[in-house]
């Protein structure tokens, strides 16, 4: 394969990214584009599960509220929450994972039993705990419990990378030039691990939405609105009903799916990319 | 490094880890606000009924009291005890988590089994043809599997064998059909990170000079995957299988909840919501307990499998 081609990213690859961009966009201008307000003041019970039609592009829900609006609001939190638990979980490990393999002794010590502790505590039943703690968890308890443990995939990323960065010449030649641990650190190792913590963060993108979607679904998520896990939620109480009830049952799944889906296909073509023994005929 | 002293070595940082998931734990459940006694008893508990409870379960202790006491009832094997109704002679922590721990325990072979039967002919047909759409079209169908919520797909399922087609039995039945749809949603969820490393792994061992060397003496194509190249790629595959297969054993909460399955995840949940101290410290231990056992084992088959791997 040649060096040009080598740096586009695999077709499957550009697809994810594509289907990430319309969750942006969508997540950006959700509130805006949604046709209907989904206040309490909104509440048609005249207009329960209603089919397609040209009024409601999705149908409604059991309070007759339009299910497109809600799928949109959903966007918007779940664009929010996710980006807002990728930034510090992946700011707190990079640092973390960055200091450990570069400092090595007690630092590494100490943060890599602190992982092994995370590690073995099972992910999502530490999210559960810590949410559970109070009956009606906010957003910013939910953002918490979601980079509680979060960081953990970031920190072992960061530090294996340092740790084949530290015999690197260039690294070499900064320490022999009396760099500081920290302009080390910042100029020599954060950059060159930039490429793997995205590969992370794509992946992570995906995992903060199923997660947040579990939790809601379990009952125990934040008391938004209009979730996707919260719309499933309650769609599963009438999702053996008539067919297009489903609709609404099907769509934020559908939603999470594509999300998700696009995540891990961008997350599998960056790493494709950087590491070209995995590559097609690589 | 001997085997001997690897073993010692894991064992240590093992307790380590497990010894910092309970202090976490314990800390974690006197920090949070709420009276477990209140959710124990019931708001309107005779006032001695509470101090039963607060005393079946130690909370008059002294907090440093109380979790030695922990790790006594850890010793003795009980874990502690329930404390329902405030009855210290009740059952145990320790027979509630054996009550459910079969049910977890064929939800995970079940679910592994359908995951491998799945993972493995898609990774080595997107290993074998890679770069074309053929590739593409397997790697996403096995992306897919861990990309759709389970919260949809495990319904999607019970729609369809239970409602639809009325072959398998509904949620919260028993017997050896009604693991059927449980499993195939657990295992199309597992299947993705299979396939995926089936698929890297291969590409990677395909590309050996063991494997030039198998083609250049005329061994059939089908051989040489089956034969020469499988065999070495699995290994990092029995390695994901095997991490998975430890985080099955912790339950898989999702799953348990739409199906209303019995299992360790279930009860942990459940634990969670009631506050029922001892059942969450006890649940958490076990649940930490099999992620580093299963870990040490996978480490140790890695290393008898592999010869290479030791010397390391």
């Amino acid at each position: 394969m040649t060096g040009a081609r080598a740096r586009t990213l695999s077709p499957s690859g550009r697809v994810g990214l594509a289907m990430l961009v319309v969750y942006l966009v969508v997540g950006v201008l959700g509130p805006w584009i949604a046709p209907y307000d989904l206040g309490v003041a909104h509440v048609e019970l005249g207009h329960q599960f209603e089919p397609a039609s040209a009024a409601h592009w999705l149908g409604t829900d059991a309070s007759g509220r339009d299910t497109l609006s809600q799928l949109l609001w959903g966007a918007r939190s779940a664009l929010t929450l996710s980006i807002v638990v990728v930034a510090i979980s992946s700011t707190i490990g990079l640092a973390l994972g960055t200091a450990a393999g570069w400092l090595g002794g007690a630092v590494d010590e100490v943060v890599m039993r602190i992982v092994d502790v995370l590690m073995a505590f099972p992910g999502i039943l530490l999210n559960i705990a810590i949410v559970a703690t109070v009956s009606h968890p906010g957003v910013p308890l939910t953002i918490a419990a979601l980079c509680a443990n979060g960081w953990v995939g970031y920190a072992r990323v960061a530090r294996g990378q340092v740790l084949g960065l530290r015999e690197r010449d260039h690294v070499t030649a900064a320490v022999a030039l009396g760099a500081s641990n920290r302009r080390v650190m910042w100029i020599h190792l954060v950059p060159n691990l930039l490429g793997p913590a995205m590969v992370q963060m794509s992946f992570g993108l995906g995992s903060v939405i199923l997660i947040e979607a579990s939790l809601a679904f379990l009952g125990i998520g934040p008391q938004l609105d209009y979730t996707w896990g919260a719309m499933l939620d309650q769609a599963r109480n009438f999702l053996w009903n008539t067919s297009w009830v489903r609709i609404y049952a099907v769509v934020p799944g559908l939603a999470i799916t594509w999300v998700v889906l696009g995540a891990n296909l961008f997350g599998d073509g960056l790493r494709d990319r950087l590491d070209p023994r995995q590559r097609g005929r690589g | 490094m001997s085997i001997g002293s690897f073993l010692l070595r894991r064992l240590g940082s093992g307790a380590l880890a497990i010894l910092g998931v309970s202090i976490l734990t314990f800390a974690f459940l006197h920090l949070v606000p709420g009276d477990p006694v209140d959710h124990l008893a019931g708001g309107d508990a005779p006032p001695g009924m509470r101090l039963k409870i607060e005393h079946c379960m130690g909370l008059d202790k002294p907090l440093p009291l109380q979790f030695l006491g922990f790790l006594g009832h850890v010793v003795d094997g009980t874990l502690g005890n329930q404390c329902k109704n405030g009855d210290p002679s009740g059952p145990s922590v320790a027979a509630r988590i054996a009550d459910v721990m079969p049910h977890t325990l064929w939800l995970a072979v079940c679910g592994m089994i359908v995951a491998l039967v799945l993972a493995l002919p898609l990774g080595v047909v997107a290993a074998v043809r890679r770069g074309s759409w053929t590739d593409t079209l397997a790697t996403t169908f096995s992306l897919t599997g861990i990309s759709i919520p389970q919260m949809l797909f495990a319904p999607l399922l019970i729609l369809w064998g239970f409602i639809t087609l009325g072959w398998f039995p509904g949620p919260t039945e028993v017997g050896p059909r009604a693991i059927v749809l449980p499993a195939l949603a657990v295992g199309t969820h597992l299947m993705a990170m299979l396939a995926r490393m089936t698929r890297s792994s291969l590409v990677e061992v395909l590309g050996e000079d063991y494997v030039r060397t198998a083609r250049a003496k005329g061994v059939p194509e089908g051989r040489v995957i089956a034969i020469h190249a499988l065999r070495n790629a699995l290994l990092p595959v029995i390695t994901i299988a095997g991490l998975q297969f430890g985080s099955l054993l912790s339950g898989a909460i999702i799953i348990e909840n739409v199906f209303s399955r019995p299992g360790l995840g279930a009860t942990l949940v459940e634990a969670i919501r009631e506050r029922n101290y001892p059942v969450v410290q006890g649940a958490v231990l076990v649940i930490a307990a099999i992620y580093v056992v299963v870990n040490m084992a996978v480490d140790l088959a890695y290393g008898l499998a592999d010869p290479r791997i030791r010397r390391a």
